[in-house]
């Protein structure tokens, strides 16, 4: 299910801020540019207000939200619906203990980290970010959450870039 | 579990503000109970992590003793939110960590403490609501978690400061030091419109090296930047004489 195919009247106003920056990183990417979108005051609050109506009374008690992007949708909505915000990094950033875990890149691998003790087990979890394409990210960050108990209630993104076909790590 | 994720994309510029009024004043510097800052009690962590653990003392924040002069950005006030407290108290002292010799201060523990950041996201708002500040800007990455809930609280767009290589428009960069070398901050060029009032967000203002490098990128496109904003300022490393005669608001200061 998504807002896009649901027709949310906010959607329209949300999709046209966002910027499509051809060739970033790398020849051939279309990049999504959600940086333009946080320039509009009322399309940023529609957006956090849809994950909000969503998710609040859902009993989620925790946000957990991924480097760098996924910080600035996930700490409005952690307020929101009352639930702690907890940030999933890239190595070496977090200092006290923390678990690992490794996911695929196109070339290479990278590794998300999460501080042990940040969520307990049994608690209900939600993932963002501001875009899923491979899923390679999303899935390392359930990974995180489910070795520690949690339970991964929905991962929440602003775009998705279907033909990647993310969906099917889940 | 369920899988769902909203979805579109989009091709379409930029839309900014601009509004322009008169400058605010004085940087109000809290007090809060000296003592320890203790980690977050319901954050349980290993206890084998503790064992050489020494814990900061921290001194208070301000007294009415203090000379004006070694304040002057700080209206005197005599009392401490009481909300204040509590936001210390949720902040974890890790102490060799990025390397030995340095007590960083974790806010994510504070993430952790739901009442505790809102209390300090609304201690925000509440002296930068109704002030005409359009712009509020925040530096990666953990400006980012400040930022935007203050941002949409006042009505204000965000703008990331960003490591290099990460905005994929058209940028201006600033280079800034650090102990040892140098790093770069990175700003859309189209983000911000000359004229504009500006705010810096970042957890922790220490050499001010970071925020200076973003009052320039702002300044250099005409932007008036009213007060740079930090939850936790380290005095000792004077910071706030380094951000060109900039006002800085902090909640908490640490030796």
């Amino acid at each position: 299910m998504s807002a896009y195919r649901d027709k949310d009247p906010r959607i329209h106003g949300i999709q046209s801020k966002i910027r499509v920056v051809p060739n970033f990183p790398k020849p051939g990417i279309m990049f999504q540019d959600i940086t333009t979108l946080l320039l509009d005051p009322k399309a940023f609050k529609d957006t956090v207000d849809l994950f909000v109506e969503r998710y609040k009374g859902k009993n989620i008690s925790v946000v957990a939200g991924i480097e760098a992007r996924g910080f600035i949708f996930g700490t409005p909505i952690a307020l929101e619906i009352g639930a702690k915000f907890v940030p999933l990094r890239k190595p070496n950033k977090l200092p006290g203990k923390v678990i690992s875990e490794e996911y695929e890149l196109e070339y290479g691998r990278d590794c998300l980290e999460m501080h042990l003790g940040a969520v307990e087990p049994g608690e209900r979890a939600l993932v963002v970010d501001d875009l899923i394409a491979t899923g390679g990210t999303l899935c390392a960050a359930m990974k995180l959450l489910e070795r520690v108990g949690a339970e991964v209630v929905e991962c929440a993104c602003v775009i998705e870039l279907p033909d990647l076909k993310g969906r099917r790590c889940f | 579990m369920l899988q769902r994720a909203l979805i579109f994309s989009s091709s379409n510029p930029i839309c900014s503000q601009l509004s322009t009024t008169a400058p605010p004043d004085n940087t109000v510097f809290p007090k809060r109970n000296g003592g320890w800052i203790i980690p977050f009690s319901s954050y349980q962590l290993p206890a084998f992590r503790f064992r050489n653990y020494r814990r900061t003392l921290l001194p208070p924040l301000c007294s009415a003793s203090d000379s004006a002069a070694n304040r002057p950005n700080m209206a005197s006030q005599d009392e401490q939110d009481p909300r204040i407290s509590n936001i210390s108290s949720a902040i974890r002292v890790i102490p060799d960590f990025p390397k030995p010799g340095i007590i960083f201060q974790d806010i994510t523990t504070l993430l952790l403490d739901t009442k505790a950041f809102r209390d300090t996201i609304d201690l925000f708002v509440e002296r930068y609501r109704g002030k005409d500040i359009s712009v509020v800007a925040g530096i990666e990455a953990r400006g980012f978690i400040f930022g935007p809930p203050i941002a949409l609280a006042i009505g204000a767009k965000f703008v990331p400061m960003r490591k290099p290589n990460k905005l994929p428009g058209e940028v201006l960069s600033e280079e800034y030091s650090l102990e040892y070398g140098k790093d770069t901050m990175e700003m859309h060029v189209d983000a911000v419109k000359a004229g504009e009032r500006a705010l810096i967000i970042d957890d922790l203002v220490a050499t001010g090296g970071t925020l200076s490098a973003a009052i320039r990128l702002l300044e250099c496109v005409g932007v008036h930047v009213v007060e740079c904003a930090c939850v936790i300022e380290l005095p000792e490393l004077k910071g706030r004489e380094r951000l060109g005669g900039k006002p800085l608001f902090v909640l908490l200061s640490s030796t």
